[in-house]
């Protein structure tokens, strides 16, 4: 008979209408009708939905300890392969001689900005990155009004503690501190004596 | 027969070029007489973007996050099918076990999403605004968060690489996935409640945009467009690409050919999907994700040479027909040719034979029933 399609599908929009309240879900049980799947909202800027773990937005400079111990080398790999080439990165850090400045061993980038409005977050400066100096941040609230003062992220926007990345995102942070530890103690060991030459 | 009253003339009226219904920037000339369709032009390449250019001029690896841009609802499938081709054209790198099957749950899940959604817009070209869109939605949303779970973004996966996926996926994935899979059945069938014998909807779309046989091999349509004219022909059967045959699963096939074949086509691969996540759910072994080739390729893009004059086809069944990538090498960390066989521009072209002698009304949802992503089509 012709409606009966329409009635039956006006009935599952009446279910799921009826499911999005506790009442009507009420209702529903007492009939023997099955649920609605029932979506629940929420209040958006009180609360916020919890992401998963390997969320990732823009990535951040890591630092061990102080701000000056960052464990980026300036040797400008990621610049090299960032697909929309958004990372801007001038170094290593000479001094007047034209030798490289090193801090805590390591030589340091002079400038290492990212146009956060070209970036697409796609994690593959991450993946090259041989010092785990770069990772994916998860802070996502990040609109602004300037296109190149706000957008374009410097050295020190940049820079994030490894307790801050420990904190958002444990299991990454624990492997990277692991394999980081793991090098540490294969390059304290006692080096070779170098070959004559 | 008396002269008529009225001296009429053709009207020219374009459709778009801001969203014609929800599919994108893309516009229709259509040539009207009273309403009924004489002649339509579709003008495509407002949404641009150098794709294949731009991939010419990276390295093969960083492409992937371009390939999520192809098609935006499916990301997984397009990684898929440049890992293929990158693979190919190595001469065959390993794939671990597991890997194989992540992609393969991935892929499904894909194609749940892309037919749930499309089949919301379906509705929504047809005049049902909202309801089944939203009911798509929520089911979509959960498939999404999944997404995010595994690789760290809903809908720009970046995720399968040469030689596996990036990572392995987090704990609890499994058990997650199979609920959702678990719980999908229940909403096909709310949704088919809801659509499949609506009398609305078949009077809408049955014998609307009846594409022959004959028609859709010449056009050399690939998908669940194809398959709704009834041509057997499923790259995951044919190629058996990874490790598909090793499920059971059906081809759904429909007979005419209209709009109402091909959203109940879509449905019918749905059900099958979830059949193969099923099986995929129950077998998926432990073990690496990527093997150490793959690795190093994610780890050093630039050491991938191809051997000179090396070329490879990597194609597989993405949810909206046969998705193709074509490499060819120079010997340099860059491709020297890359190429894009997307399914939705090679669906499109037959758009003009489909609506010719309907009323303007069934253009949108023809044009809706195709399946367009004009970020596919346009590339």
């Amino acid at each position: 008979m012709i409606g009966i399609g329409v009635l039956k599908g006006l009935w599952v929009t009446l279910r799921e209408f009826l499911g999005t309240y506790p009442a009507g879900r009420w209702l529903l049980t007492r009939l023997g009708a099955s649920t609605g799947q029932g979506l629940f909202t929420i209040e958006y800027p009180e609360v916020k939905q919890q992401h998963a773990e390997r969320h990732r937005v823009f990535p951040f400079l890591v630092y061990d300890a102080s701000p000056d111990n960052l464990r980026c080398v300036a040797c400008k790999i990621c610049e090299q392969e960032c697909p929309p080439q958004c990372i801007h990165i001038v170094g290593p850090a000479k001094d007047e001689q034209g030798r490289p400045l090193k801090a805590h061993g390591r030589t340091f980038p002079v400038k290492f900005d990212i146009d956060v409005s070209i970036c697409m977050s796609c994690r593959i400066c991450v993946d090259v990155c041989p010092f785990d100096a770069i990772e994916m941040d998860n802070a996502h609230e990040l609109s602004g009004f300037d296109r190149f003062a706000e957008m374009v992220y410097t050295k020190e926007q940049l820079l994030k503690s490894n307790e801050y990345f420990q904190q958002i995102k444990p299991t990454e942070a624990s492997v990277v501190d692991q394999r980081l530890a793991a090098k540490a103690a294969k390059t304290a060991m006692p080096p070779q004596p170098a070959a004559s030459p | 027969m008396t002269e008529p009253l009225l001296d009429t003339q053709l009207l020219e009226v374009n459709l778009g070029p801001q969203h014609p219904s929800t599919h994108g920037v893309f516009r229709m000339q259509a040539l009207l007489d009273g309403e009924t369709i004489v002649k339509l032009k579709p003008v495509m390449g407002y949404l641009h973007r150098n794709h294949e250019q731009l991939g010419e001029g990276m390295t093969y690896i960083a492409s992937f996050p371009f390939t999520d841009r192809l098609d935006y609802f499916c990301a997984m499938t397009n990684n898929l099918g440049l890992a293929l081709a990158i693979e190919q054209l190595a001469g065959g790198i390993e794939v671990p076990e597991r890997a194989q099957y992540i992609r393969v749950i991935m892929s499904e899940l894909t194609r749940l999403v892309n037919h749930t959604a499309v089949i919301g817009f379906l509705l929504n070209d047809m005049g049902a605004f909202g309801t089944p869109l939203l009911y798509a939605f929520r089911e979509r949303e959960k498939i999404l968060d999944l997404f995010e779970m595994a690789s760290g973004s809903r809908m720009m996966c970046n995720y399968i690489r040469p030689g596996g996926v990036r990572e392995d996926v987090p704990e609890g994935f499994l058990e997650r996935a199979s609920r959702i899979v678990a719980e999908y059945p229940r909403f096909l069938d709310e949704f088919e409640a809801l659509l499949t014998q609506n009398e609305i909807i078949r009077q809408r779309a049955q014998h609307v945009g009846v594409l022959s046989k004959e028609l859709a091999i010449n056009a050399s349509i690939t998908g669940p467009m194809l398959r709704a004219s009834g041509v057997d022909y499923d790259i995951r059967k044919v190629d058996g690409y990874g490790i598909y045959p090793r499920f059971a699963f059906r081809i759904p096939l429909g007979t005419v050919g209209d709009v109402y074949d091909r959203y109940y086509v879509r449905i019918l691969e749905m059900r099958e999907s979830v059949a193969i996540l099923q099986q995929a759910l129950k077998e998926i072994p432990p073990g690496p994700s990527i093997s150490p080739k793959g690795l190093q390729l994610v780890k050093s893009p630039r050491t991938f040479r191809p051997p000179k004059g090396a070329e490879a086809y990597g194609r597989i069944e993405s949810p909206k027909g046969e998705l193709g990538f074509f490499l060819a090498s120079d010997g340099s960390p860059q491709p020297y040719r890359y190429h894009v066989r997307a399914p939705s521009f090679i669906n499109l072209t037959v758009l003009e034979d489909l609506c010719l002698g309907h009323k303007v009304a069934d253009v949108i949802i023809i044009l809706g029933s195709i399946d367009i992503v004009m970020g596919e089509v346009d590339r």
